[in-house]
């Protein structure tokens, strides 16, 4: 079973900033996010996917620095949905063998322990009987199980997670909570973009608010609750 | 009658080897046509076959009509285009279409003034293929490229794939520059393949071989191995109905092996049991 309980890791931001399209979208941004459910919010705009694709190494920074995200293996990112190409002819079990890359490499053979490891996570997200189906013919709350699917198979200690819960039906929300829960009590440190606020203060204690005014860091209530009072003194 | 029909047209060498040839280049070729589909880079695969044909002339110029020579300047200039079509594909974010128009038909100008030049050179042969062309030595291209091109895809195969899929996780896990890698080898391979084909198929042909056996296939199956299997068995079909059609109606080989090969992606997109037009009816009709 997966499950290995990782060590003290942390992603610590340092001030940074990041321009998107030459515009500078993040600005002073300082946060710490430790083992647990952190969650990153704000308006449409504020820079959210931007900021988590720069901790993901995917983006550059303007300027500061983040700790804790130098090796990439130990990275686990799911992007929003959008950018895979849906219509790959690839079966749900292959899709998911590809997060051993960083383990089995561009050639060798999946060993027995991996692809015990890929049944025992499409148990998890309630998907054993979709193994063999195309990735094409997964309707969109099934096939974001199946991103988690390989997350779980990717095992690693940092999740990096874009709007995880976009157009997927209750049932699944309801399983990939669950899973948050396991990472989190596993110790994993798991930095989610998130809209819902009620979703926020239910399930992830720590927040980095975005906005137009300086980035707020810290238990989600007083963050959240801040955001309310914001347009009226921008106002 | 059958066997006059049949079999009759293989006991003459120069058809043996032909259809040695074009068999082994129906094994290779149209699994990296079935990943230029997926990647939506079928026109790439046009502008590779136009680009090719300059490079091929100049290597007869500096060679004599030498397989060998016409090959490495293919290669050459096979290479030289694929690279020029990735940096006009980046440079307009996708809208590459007019950009690639204007290199192969560039290509295509520059490739025929020069044969022309060359004397010995038959323009339609070079152009459209002939089975005579097929000499040993083309024979031992084609094989060489064929073995080559099987061998290097099964090594990129996975990061191929992970590269067409989802190119945004290899950088994730750190592994962007592979990423780039698995790609250029790929083009590498598409470029091998098209030029392995030339003196059987012509330059404006070889890459049909490649590409409508791949395209038929996505009406077989939906999965990719299925699709790789159908492209090839497709192509082998088509190899040596082709040569034969070639044979008794005294056609270049190129133009009836991509015949043989349309009709049966026409027949696909008809019949096939994938998002075929009959597939389509009877969904219809279910609802």
């Amino acid at each position: 079973m997966v499950g290995c309980v990782v060590g003290a890791v942390s992603l610590v931001l340092h001030d940074v900033a990041c321009r998107h399209r030459h515009k500078l979208v993040i600005e002073g941004v300082s946060a710490t996010f430790g083992p647990g459910l952190s969650a990153i919010a704000g308006a449409n705009g504020a820079g959210k996917t931007t900021l988590l694709r720069a901790i993901a190494g995917l983006h550059p920074l303007a300027s500061g620095r983040v700790a804790g995200n130098e090796n990439p293996a130990l990275l686990g990112f799911l992007p929003q949905r959008t950018d895979i190409d849906r219509r790959f002819p690839l079966s749900c079990r292959d899709f998911a063998a590809l997060g051993t890359w960083s383990r089995t490499g561009a050639v060798s053979a999946i060993p027995v322990a991996e692809s015990e490891r890929i049944a025992a996570a499409f148990i998890r997200m309630g998907i054993a009987d979709l193994a063999d189906r195309p990735i094409a013919r997964l309707s969109s709350g099934q096939f974001q199980r199946l991103m988690f699917a390989r997350l779980i198979v990717q095992d690693t200690p940092i999740m990096l997670l874009d709007e995880p819960f976009t157009a997927v039906d209750a049932a699944t929300e309801s399983v990939l909570i669950d899973q948050l829960l396991a990472w989190r009590d596993e110790g994993r440190v798991v930095v989610a973009v998130l809209h819902d606020h009620d979703m926020i203060r239910a399930f992830f204690p720590h927040t980095l608010l975005l906005g137009r005014g300086p980035a707020e860091f810290g238990a989600s209530g007083g963050v959240l609750a801040v955001e309310h009072r914001f347009p009226r003194s921008a106002a | 009658m059958l066997y006059t029909l049949l079999i009759d047209p293989f006991t003459l060498g120069f058809m043996r080897r032909a259809l040695a040839g074009c068999l082994a280049l129906s094994l290779a070729a149209p699994p990296l046509g079935v990943f230029l589909t997926i990647r939506r880079m079928s026109l790439t695969a046009d502008v590779l076959q136009h680009g090719i044909l300059p490079g091929v002339a100049i290597g007869a110029i500096f060679g004599g009509l030498s397989i060998w020579w016409m090959g490495a300047g293919g290669l050459l200039a096979g290479v030289v285009v694929a690279v020029l079509a990735a940096a006009i594909s980046r440079a307009t974010e996708g809208r590459e279409d007019s950009g690639f128009a204007g290199v192969y038909l560039l290509a295509l100008a520059a490739g025929v003034a020069l044969a022309t030049r060359q004397r010995g050179i038959d323009l339609a042969h070079l152009l459209f293929g002939s089975v005579l062309a097929v000499d040993n030595a083309a024979l031992v291209l084609m094989a060489s490229v064929a073995s080559l091109a099987l061998i290097g895809l099964a090594l990129i195969w996975r990061g191929l794939v992970l590269e067409s899929l989802d190119p945004l996780f290899l950088r994730a896990i750190g592994q962007g520059r592979a990423g780039v890698a698995f790609h250029a080898f790929f083009m590498l391979l598409v470029v091998l393949c098209v030029v392995g084909g030339f003196a059987a198929l012509g330059t404006l042909m070889s890459v049909g071989l490649m590409m409508l056996p791949a395209i038929a296939a996505r009406h077989w199956s939906a999965r990719l191995s299925g699709q790789v299997g159908a492209s090839v068995v497709i192509a082998l079909a088509s190899s040596t109905l082709g040569l034969l059609l070639s044979f008794h109606a005294n056609l270049p080989a190129g133009p009836a092996i991509l015949l043989v090969a349309g009709g049966v992606w026409l027949a696909s997109v008809a019949f096939g049991p994938e998002e075929s037009v009959r597939a389509r009816i009877a969904m219809r009709s279910r609802d």
